[in-house]
């Protein structure tokens, strides 16, 4: 799925409160994600589901992208929450412990009949698996490319540093072996790379490393526990104003380049060409999304 | 929906309620809240709604409401019905 949609800050909210659900309109994050899986003990299953149900039959004039995220489908809950949350229409299913492409294709079975029963488009609610154990790690391509709903994968370190059998750092070294696989397993299926929340809330400076560092990476967006944390992963996401007039200067350049018949331009003594030309593309692209340009990307510049 | 047994649903929690729901012979609708003077008949035309639409004609009902919105009393009541009539 080509699906180029922001998806900076997704902010977990958790099924059973409703002095957080009712806030969810007022939070500036991208996307908002309705948990009934972790956040919500046993006994409480039922409860959640019919509050988020309930919620979302209310809010009318959604200014965010929704997601829920379900239990596993193997759970005696999985179904019956697909079951209520479904006819609120949520744009996607964050689909949990998802460790096979037959999990994922499993979602799509189940959102497919739906929507046919329904008279829906076929894709009309997208999936974003969680990659959040070994097993699912290791499969990460085969998931990314197991459906066409799929317009991400989401890295849940918690649990993946529970399979491993290790503790989870500020530091990042334990995980930064599964963040490159996902994110490579993403690209390389053309999808966008998610990556996992930073719990410790207290912990601002620590929250903006750890963001740098999975920018650096190539993720495009980071889950959250707590709208606090909004501002700082917005503010390392946008491209800084010098690599906006870096890109827009690359781009004039190639243009002059492909008016006088040549694919290679030179600027500040360095060769400009198509590789060069992509990344500006990129920066620009992610500028325009967040407001930082006016000019809409033009795509053609790369091939003259 | 027929009340055959207890049941009981939500928190204390600010901006949750809690209802408890018990057989009866007939319907009878008991409502405590922080808000009772500015929104208590509001509260009870909802509470009216949801055991119609649920066909809840008797048990009584008792809801202790920490200033929640409509849609959390409705979810809640339905849940306290539900565990109340498997």
């Amino acid at each position: 799925m080509t699906d180029s949609r922001l998806r900076r800050t997704m902010l977990y909210v958790p099924g059973n409160m409703p002095s957080m659900l009712q806030n969810v309109p007022l939070f500036k994050c991208d996307s908002v994600i309705l948990d009934l899986e972790d956040a919500v003990n046993y006994a409480e299953k039922d409860a959640a589901r019919n509050l988020v149900r309930r919620f979302l039959s209310t809010w009318k004039e959604r200014d965010k992208e929704v997601l829920v995220r379900i239990n596993p489908l193997h759970t005696e809950w999985g179904r019956d929450d697909l079951a209520a949350i479904l006819p609120e229409m949520p744009d996607a299913i964050r689909l949990p412990m998802c460790e096979t492409a037959e999990q994922a294709l499993e979602l799509d079975a189940e959102l497919t009949q739906y929507e046919s029963a329904q008279g829906l488009a076929t894709g009309r609610f997208a999936i974003l698996p969680s990659i959040e154990t070994v097993k699912s790690v290791l499969n990460a391509y085969a998931i990314a490319t197991s459906s066409k709903r799929i317009f991400g994968l989401a890295f849940g370190a918690e649990d993946y540093t529970a399979s491993m059998g290790i503790a989870r750092t500020n530091s990042g070294e334990d995980l930064m072996h599964p963040r490159m696989m996902i994110v490579m397993a993403a690209k390389a299926a053309g999808i966008q790379a998610i990556d996992t929340v930073f719990s410790d809330v207290g912990d601002m400076d620590a929250l903006r490393r750890e963001t740098e560092l999975v920018k650096r990476l190539g993720y495009t967006g980071k889950c959250l526990v707590n709208p606090r944390q909004i501002d700082i992963i917005h503010e390392v996401f946008a491209p800084k104003q010098e690599e906006i007039d870096y890109a827009q200067e690359v781009v004039e350049a190639i243009r002059q380049a492909h008016e006088s018949g040549t694919g290679v331009a030179s600027l500040r003594g360095r060769m400009v060409d198509a590789p060069i030309v992509k990344r500006a593309l990129h920066t620009l692209r992610a500028a325009y999304a967040q407001g930082l340009t006016d000019t809409p990307v033009d795509e053609e510049i790369l091939h003259g | 929906m027929k009340i055959v047994k207890k049941g009981m649903a939500g928190t204390m929690q600010s901006s949750d309620l809690m209802v408890f729901v018990e057989p009866a012979d007939s319907l009878q609708v008991e409502i405590e809240s922080t808000v009772i003077r500015q929104f208590g008949h509001l509260i009870r035309v909802k509470v009216d709604e949801v055991l119609a639409r649920n066909g809840v004609s008797a048990g009584l009902i008792r809801l202790t409401d920490r200033g929640a919105l409509d849609y959390a009393i409705e979810a809640r009541i339905e849940t306290a019905l539900q565990r109340a009539s498997a």
